[in-house]
């Protein structure tokens, strides 16, 4: 072994370890637990146990779904207009879009409370101008709001990435071969930015599909996500271990799966960006 | 035989920032001619051909398209299509689909796309590439997809903004060549904008040379190389030893302490004009028969001539010539009467045509022009 490999080798070791500690080992225990029951015999009786937790699956791959459609178009035409306005401006929207982030995602999520709630922002807004309040939180609705709030920069900033890289001058050529806006879109911009898309869908629909406090603190006790589930679970006593570390197995199953078949889609261009 | 204009601008003036670009442009172009926009970097032509696809209205000016005013009508409805200087191929279509990307924008009938994507390979040569990807191509051949896609569409004019700068000089010969075939085999009218004056001369029918947003001189290749109207012309088209002189009356001019006899009348008397001889048209001979005389500063051997700068009376010629000279050689400049080219003389005047600084130029002639022009 030369001694270029060797320092390189050093350099990565302290994350090859912190790796080992804290996503191996981890993930090594999830599979003992997922696998064994109470007294660490070999069953796959945790898995069958699943079934009790199909309408929480259900319903978390649903409200991924739409909160990822709803960031998606969201995201995409404000990308478009950043990629579009001048450098300050593009610097300026950058910001907005990054801001939220340097604040704690928790905190985030339960500042929509005190919008929402039924003595609420919008509600106490509504009653002084003399209309009826309205239901907002504790609904579906507030949930899927919380997931696009707290994961849209993750669906702008790769889709921004790959849009402001995009060569105007095949724009250009699109125009001169003929097409009219819609066709450049369509024929040109659509395609080309597709790997930010993928990203971005994929960095929106993880998170939003395993997540359990947006749901809990906007959506009541009423919806049980599949994160809470395990959340609940694993609150409950060692006893619950095996079937939450199973619940986690599949959930991790499942977002491989879905990665798997996003990543086959952006492969067609050669250009994987996650 | 005088064709029709297809193309015409007409005081045409584009400013970027305050920075006036072109400065009250007319040029007509002639239906299915080779006309080329030569000039150095920044000098308006790319702005020029961009004002002609459309993606940049004029300040102030119309373009006119077969006398039609087409001023405001978008890139996408104009009848000409463009070769980019990087190509600009979509990275995410194949060779064929690239080809076809503009039937089908204007949805043709995939048979006739077909018959039509294969007659274009064949024309540029890419026969059996048509599933290849753009980045598994050459720059040559991707510049020949370029052709092919420009040319599907049946454009009127074409339009080539330096397509051939990014190739290397034996393939920008044999493309060279190869567009001029395709332009007289398929009757369209080529504009094309290149900083590269040998380029210019081989290729076009007439050449427009452009610099500080206006045009110098429009003409033939012959035109401008042999009547070039300033001191800019001259200097930009080939190698030029431009003094300054005195039109003493028709016929007759003094320059470098000496009087010559010329071919050129129409002047006032005693008339300052710039004077204007080529390289090769200069003949060394011995000092005492020399019409002028001055000594080797230095000599350059470049395969077919020597290139040998003489100092007269302080100001430095460049002469080529077959024969050695050495440098230290007192040697005398024999300059027949229609060698010699008399010019008005033009804000250009006394900034070129010297050859003091000769190694400097050379080196600012071969550098590769910056894309500094594209907006």
């Amino acid at each position: 072994m030369n001694k270029k490999s060797f320092g390189s080798r050093l350099i990565a070791a302290p994350y090859l370890v912190w790796s080992a500690l804290f996503i191996v080992i981890p993930l090594l225990i999830m599979f003992y637990f997922a696998l064994t029951d109470q007294n660490g015999v070999f069953t796959l009786s945790n898995l069958s146990a699943i079934g009790q937790y199909k309408k929480a699956f259900l319903i978390s791959i649903l409200y991924a779904v739409i909160a990822t459609a709803i960031t998606l178009l969201l995201a995409y035409p404000m990308a478009y207009c950043m990629t579009k306005s001048g450098i300050s401006t593009q610097r300026m929207l950058f910001m907005i879009v990054m801001i939220p982030m340097w604040m704690n995602f928790l905190i985030r999520t339960y500042s929509w409370i005190t919008i929402l709630a039924n003595t609420g922002l919008i509600n106490t807004f509504l009653t002084k101008i003399g209309l009826k309040p309205l239901r907002l939180i504790n609904t579906p609705g507030a949930v899927i709001l919380g997931m696009v709030y707290d994961f849209i920069p993750y669906m702008i900033l790769p889709i921004y990435s790959v849009m402001s890289k995009l060569d105007k001058s095949l724009l250009e050529a699109a125009e001169d071969l003929g097409s009219d806006s819609f066709t450049k879109f369509k024929k040109v911009i659509l395609p080309l930015t597709r790997p930010g898309i993928i990203s971005g869908i994929t960095m929106v629909f993880v998170p939003s599909v395993s997540t359990f406090y947006i749901s809990q603190k906007l959506g009541g006790n009423k919806t049980m996500l599949i994160g809470d589930a395990i959340e609940f679970l694993f609150n409950s006593g060692p006893a619950y271990y095996n079937i939450a570390s199973a619940l986690s197995l599949l959930l991790m199953i499942m977002i491989l799966i879905c990665l798997f078949v996003m990543n086959h889609f952006s492969d067609e261009d050669g250009g994987v960006l996650m | 035989m005088e064709k029709e204009n297809i193309v015409e601008l007409k005081n045409i003036s584009v400013a970027f920032d305050g920075e006036q670009v072109l400065d009250g442009l007319n040029l007509e172009i002639r239906d299915q001619e080779f006309i080329t926009l030569l000039g150095p970097s920044g000098c308006g032509k790319t702005t020029t051909l961009r004002l002609i696809a459309g993606f940049l209205e004029p300040d102030r000016g119309d373009v006119f398209f077969e006398g039609k005013k087409i001023n405001g009508v978008p890139a996408y409805k104009r009848q000409v299509n463009t070769i980019f200087q990087r190509y600009a191929l979509f990275p995410h279509l194949n060779v064929y689909e690239n080809i076809a990307f503009g039937l089908r924008v204007k949805k043709r009938p995939e048979s006739e796309i077909k018959e039509k994507v294969a007659e274009m390979l064949k024309l540029v040569n890419l026969t059996g590439l048509d599933k290849r990807h753009i980045d598994t191509l050459s720059g040559g051949q991707q510049q020949r997809v370029a052709i092919a896609r420009a040319i599907a569409n049946h454009p009127k004019v074409l339009l080539l903004d330096e397509p051939l700068a990014a190739l290397d000089l034996k393939l920008r010969k044999d493309m060279q060549k190869e567009l001029k075939k395709i332009q007289r085999q398929l009757g369209i009218t080529f504009i094309f904008v290149t900083h590269d004056q040998e380029e210019a001369l081989t290729m076009s029918d007439r050449v427009v040379v452009m610099d500080g947003g206006k045009i110098q001189q429009v003409g033939t290749p012959q035109d401008i190389y042999n009547e070039p109207k300033n001191a800019f012309v001259a200097d930009f088209i080939g190698e030029s030893n431009i003094v300054d002189g005195c039109m003493i009356q028709d016929f007759d001019v003094e320059f470098s302490g000496a009087r010559f006899e010329c071919l050129d009348k129409g002047f006032a008397p005693n008339e300052q004009v710039d004077v204007v001889v080529r390289p090769e048209d200069v003949d060394i001979v011995a000092p005492e028969k020399g019409m002028l005389t001055g000594m080797v500063t230095s000599v350059a051997f470049l395969g077919v001539h020597y290139e040998i700068i003489v100092d007269i009376g302080g100001f430095k010629w460049m002469i080529q010539t077959t024969d050695e000279h050495f440098v230290g050689n007192q040697v005398g400049l024999f300059i027949e009467p229609d060698a010699i080219h008399i010019m008005k003389k033009s804000q250009y005047s006394g900034l070129y045509g010297d050859y003091s600084s000769y190694s400097e130029e050379i080196d600012h002639l071969s550098d590769p022009e910056p894309e500094e022009e594209r907006r």
